[in-house]
C-alpha cells in the first residue's frame, strides 16, 4: 500500500501540470524552432522535472538539482565561468578599431535603467526591479548572476525571459530600427576602420579589467573572468586553455546552468501574477535599449564628420552576435553592398561590458 | 583594365558564386563569405570578365584581401 500511496500521480497539482507544460513548450521551441537550443533545452527539461511531485530534487541540502543550483549558481560559480568562455570567443578588434562606438553600447543600457524605474513604479521592490531591468541587457549569464544575489525568487522567470528575447532579437528589433531611421541613414556606408595591432588586443583585457574593477568593484567576478578568457585568446601562447574554456568547459557549465535555472521554476515560484509583468517589462527594456542606441548614434552624427550608420546603435544591446547580424541584414536591405557586421560588433561587445557594469552598480547599491 | 574584388570583412570563404572566365555585371554575386556564422555575399564592383579567384573555398580571409580579379 505504501507504494500505492507514494505514487506521484496523487500529488500532481494543476499548477505543476501547467508549469510543466511550459517546460515542454521550451523543449519544443528549442528542438523545432532552434531558439537558443543549448540553453532552452536543458532549461525546459529542468522545469519539467522540477514540477513532478515528491521528487525532492530541489529539497535544500538533499536534492540533486538543488546541489547543482546551490553550488553552481548561488555560489556564483557558473555565470563567471560562462564569461570565461565568452571572453575566449570574443575578438575585441571591432571595438578597438572604432572606440567611439563604445558609447552606443553604453547608450543601449538605457533600457536597463528606464525599466528599473518603471518596474519599481508598478510595484516591484527595488531589488526585483533591478533584476527585471537587466533583462534589457539581453545577457543571460549576467541576468542570472544578478538575480541569484538580489532577487533569487525571480531567477527562473528572468533567465527564461532574457534567453527568449535573445532568440527573438531578429523579430523584436527590426520594426524599431525601421521606425527610427530613414532610408538614407540606413544607406550610410561607414568609413573603414583601422587595423588593430596585436599588442593592443593583449593590453586591452588587462587595462579594461583594472579600470572597470576599480570603478565598479562588484562587477569583478564577471569582468575578470571575461577578460582572462580574452587574454588567453589574444596571448596566443595558451591555445590549450583557450580551446578548453571555449569548448569543453563552456559546454559542461552550460549543462549545469540550464538544468539548474529550469529547476528553480517550480509552480509556486513561477505561477505568480507578476510573472507576466516580468516578461512584459523585459520586452519593454529590450525595445527601449534598441531605441536609445539608435538615437545616440543619430545624435553623434550631428557633431561628427564621418557619419555613423544609426543601425549599428541597435547592436548596443548585448545579444552577441545576433544583434550585430540583424544590423548587417537591415543595412544590406537598404544597400546590398553595405557591410555593417563588423562595425556593429563594436557596440555589441561594448554592450556586454555595459550590462555587466550595470549589474555591478545594482549589486553595489542593493547587496 | 583589371579590377580587384576585395573582402569587405574578415571571414571564411563559403562558396564561389561565379565561374572563372564568365562575364559578370556590376552587382552580380561573386562569392559568399562566412563571418560570425552569417553568410555575407560579395558583389562585383564593375562589369567585366571574371579573370581569376585568388582564394578557394575554406580559406580564411582578412579584410581587404584580394578575393578575385575582374577585367
Amino acid at each position: 500500500m505504501a507504494f500505492f500511496d507514494q505514487l506521484g500521480f496523487w500529488s500532481l497539482t494543476p499548477g505543476m501540470v501547467f508549469t510543466g507544460c511550459i517546460g515542454l513548450v521550451l523543449i519544443y521551441l528549442a528542438i523545432r524552432k532552434q531558439y537558443e537550443p543549448l540553453l532552452l533545452l536543458p532549461i525546459g527539461f529542468g522545469i519539467l522535472v522540477a514540477n513532478l511531485p515528491l521528487t525532492h530534487l530541489m529539497e535544500p541540502g538533499e536534492g540533486l538539482l538543488w546541489r547543482f543550483y546551490h553550488y553552481g549558481i548561488e555560489w556564483e560559480v557558473i555565470p563567471p565561468l560562462i564569461f570565461l568562455g565568452l571572453g575566449a570567443h570574443t575578438d575585441f578588434g571591432p571595438l578597438l578599431s572604432q572606440p567611439r562606438l563604445i558609447f552606443l553600447g553604453a547608450a543601449a543600457q538605457g533600457g536597463v535603467y528606464v525599466t528599473f524605474f518603471v518596474a519599481h513604479a508598478v510595484g516591484f521592490s527595488l531589488e526585483e526591479a533591478a533584476t527585471i531591468g537587466i533583462i534589457g541587457g539581453a545577457d543571460g549569464p549576467t541576468t542570472i548572476f544578478l538575480a541569484a544575489q538580489i532577487a533569487p525568487q525571480l531567477l527562473g522567470a528572468c533567465a527564461v525571459a532574457a534567453y527568449s528575447y535573445m532568440a527573438l532579437v531578429p523579430i523584436i528589433q527590426p520594426p524599431i530600427m525601421r521606425a527610427l531611421t530613414t532610408e538614407k541613414e540606413r544607406k550610410i556606408r561607414m568609413k573603414k576602420s583601422r587595423k588593430v595591432p596585436q599588442l593592443e588586443k593583449i593590453l586591452f583585457p588587462i587595462v579594461a579589467t583594472i579600470v572597470i574593477v576599480l570603478l565598479v568593484p562588484q562587477s569583478a567576478a564577471l569582468i575578470s573572468m571575461f577578460m582572462l578568457g580574452n587574454l588567453f585568446r589574444e596571448s596566443k601562447v595558451v591555445d590549450r586553455l583557450t580551446d578548453t574554456v571555449q569548448n569543453s568547459l563552456m559546454n559542461i557549465v552550460t549543462i549545469f546552468l540550464g538544468i539548474s535555472v529550469g529547476a528553480t521554476m517550480s509552480a509556486e515560484t513561477f505561477l505568480r501574477s507578476d510573472v507576466i509583468f516580468i516578461f512584459f517589462l523585459g520586452l519593454f527594456a529590450f525595445m527601449i535599449g534598441t531605441a536609445t542606441g539608435i538615437l545616440l548614434a543619430k545624435l553623434m552624427n550631428l557633431f561628427t564628420e564621418d557619419k555613423i550608420n544609426p543601425l549599428v546603435g541597435a547592436a548596443g544591446v548585448s545579444a552577441v552576435p545576433m544583434a550585430a547580424r540583424v544590423v548587417q541584414k537591415m543595412g544590406a536591405e537598404a544597400d546590398k553592398k553595405n557591410y555593417l557586421l563588423m562595425f556593429a560588433m563594436g557596440p555589441n561587445l561594448a554592450g556586454v561590458i555595459g550590462t555587466v557594469i550595470a549589474a555591478g552598480i545594482f549589486l553595489t547599491i542593493f547587496k | 583594365m583589371a579590377e580587384e574584388v576585395c573582402a569587405p570583412l574578415s571571414g571564411k570563404v563559403l562558396s564561389l558564386a561565379a565561374e572563372v572566365g564568365s562575364s559578370v555585371e556590376e552587382d552580380d554575386e561573386i562569392l559568399v563569405l562566412e563571418a560570425l556564422k552569417m553568410e555575407t555575399v560579395v558583389y562585383a564592383p564593375c562589369d567585366g570578365r571574371l579573370k581569376e579567384f585568388k582564394v578557394k573555398v575554406g580559406d580564411q580571409v582578412e579584410e581587404d584581401d584580394v578575393l578575385a580579379v575582374i577585367e
